[in-house]
């Protein structure tokens, strides 16, 4: 373990690689140019490529000053991550797969390696072995830092994207005075029906509605949580003063409810949102009418 | 993808989001062996309520759903739900409605049984829990073409 020498020797063979980076920053950035991985992100001007090169050679220089060569957590790294996420994603933009951007992280070591060689030319073989292995162990770690950095992006963007779900699933419409309606779609897991039963039970208040209209038209399965789920919203919404009707109860989700032996007698339930606002009209003493004889609706 | 494989599947089932593509691939799978509409929506709701036994009762586990064949041809799907968790103690208490260990309606097992055609379950206490289900494609006997 090379890093575990008495740290400060400028002998150590951590010390000798840092040295060799900082001595060799321009060439080893000059270099880095040229392979995929900055050539084709960095597609202003090479300069750009070749800045950006020196900037991860510093990284590095830093983290062998630190004698953390194996350390993904390295202080050193924390200014290049968004950089290497930056084009690690380019990479994966350009149809890359992982395991191809892995290598291109990959194949910023022999031009390194070359000039590392060549630099130390003279030394002993020992020398030169442990000098060439810590110079790869480090390469690996940055190698390990960006394909954490893209991963954790990944599982970001996701939580991103979940949060939005939550958001867009549940709008509270106000249909008419006194009546709001929740369309409620997709998977209806506990998180899911916390939140529809609070905006609804504040769109209950803000509204004054007296009836409250949860449409089950978008919900592939009605299970027994999602059943019990439906029957505490109505629950509350009772409590809060307004009557529930549950619609877009389709004929196999009826029949599979039966099968399943739930009971949703104490639930007001219609086969269609529009059976369930005729309802919910009716109820408020507000009657839908044709205006001309032949039928302008047909309901 | 496991979905776009066909029927055969093995799927984990370690959280709320692997149920949805518990659900997910339990409807492609019963379309795909030409299951109706409503076959198909009891066989997914059945699917739901076990695997959310073995998320709940069991701590996780997996699926795992096989394409299987009557010797008078008739095509079926068969799901295994498997858990290494405490296992069931009292059987025909949980296979009751009402019955509920966690906070449930109580109408999981027992429902999930009239959900499907075949139905066995096989627990000891300390030893898991394996649920497997088997739903036939019922559809009028029909000449085959070609033969």
């Amino acid at each position: 373990m090379p890093e575990h020498e008495a740290a400060g020797s400028p002998g150590t063979p951590t010390h000798a690689v840092r040295d060799f980076l900082r001595r060799r920053r321009e060439q080893i950035a000059q270099r880095w140019a040229d392979e995929p991985l900055f050539r084709t992100v960095f597609t202003v001007s090479r300069d750009e490529a070749v800045e950006a090169g020196k900037v991860v050679v510093d990284a590095l220089a830093q983290v062998a000053d630190a004698q953390r060569v194996e350390d993904p957590d390295a202080a050193g790294f924390t200014g290049v991550r968004e950089q290497l996420a930056r084009m690690g994603a380019a990479r994966s933009r350009a149809g890359l797969s992982t395991t191809q951007v892995s290598s291109e992280l990959a194949a910023l070591l022999p031009p390194v390696d070359n000039l590392l060689v060549a630099d130390l030319e003279g030394e002993t073989p020992e020398r030169l072995r442990e000098c060439t292995t810590t110079l790869s162990v480090l390469l690996g770690t940055l190698r390990l830092v960006a394909m954490q950095t893209a991963l954790s992006e990944v599982q970001a963007l996701i939580d991103r994207q979940r949060l939005q779900l939550l958001e867009v699933a549940t709008p509270v419409i106000k249909l008419w005075d006194g009546i709001v309606a929740v369309p409620l779609i997709g998977t209806l897991d506990s998180a899911r029906s916390q939140g529809v039963m609070e905006t609804l039970l504040n769109a209950v208040v803000d509204q004054h509605a007296r009836f409250a209209i949860l449409d089950i038209t978008g919900v592939p399965t009605v299970d027994s949580l999602v059943a019990q789920h439906l029957m505490k919203t109505v629950a509350a919404a009772r409590l809060m003063g307004a009557e529930c009707v549950v619609s877009g109860i389709r004929p196999a989700i009826a029949q599979t409810i039966v099968h399943l032996g739930l009971d949703l007698g104490t639930v007001k339930t219609r086969a269609s949102l529009a059976d369930a606002l005729g309802y919910c009209l009716h109820e408020l003493g507000a009657n839908i009418v044709n205006v001309t004889p032949d039928g302008a609706g047909h309901r | 993808m496991h979905t776009a494989a066909g029927v055969e599947a093995r799927l984990p089932i370690r959280s709320d989001m692997d149920l949805v593509w518990v659900r997910q691939h339990v409807r492609q799978a019963a379309a795909l062996l030409g299951f109706g509409l409503v076959d198909q929506t009891k066989l997914v709701t059945a699917a739901s309520e076990l695997a959310r036994n073995t998320l709940v009762h069991g701590g996780g586990g997996r699926m795992e759903a096989a394409h299987v064949t009557t010797t008078g041809g008739i095509d079926g799907l068969r799901l295994t739900f498997s858990d290494s968790g405490p296992g069931i103690v009292d059987l025909d208490r949980a296979l009751s409605d009402g019955y509920t260990s966690g906070g449930g309606l109580g109408m999981g097992l027992g429902g999930a049984r009239r959900l499907v055609h075949d139905f066995a379950v096989d627990s000891a206490p300390g030893s898991g829990t394996t649920v497997r289900v088997t739903s036939w494609v019922s559809r009028p006997p029909r000449p085959r073409e070609g033969v």
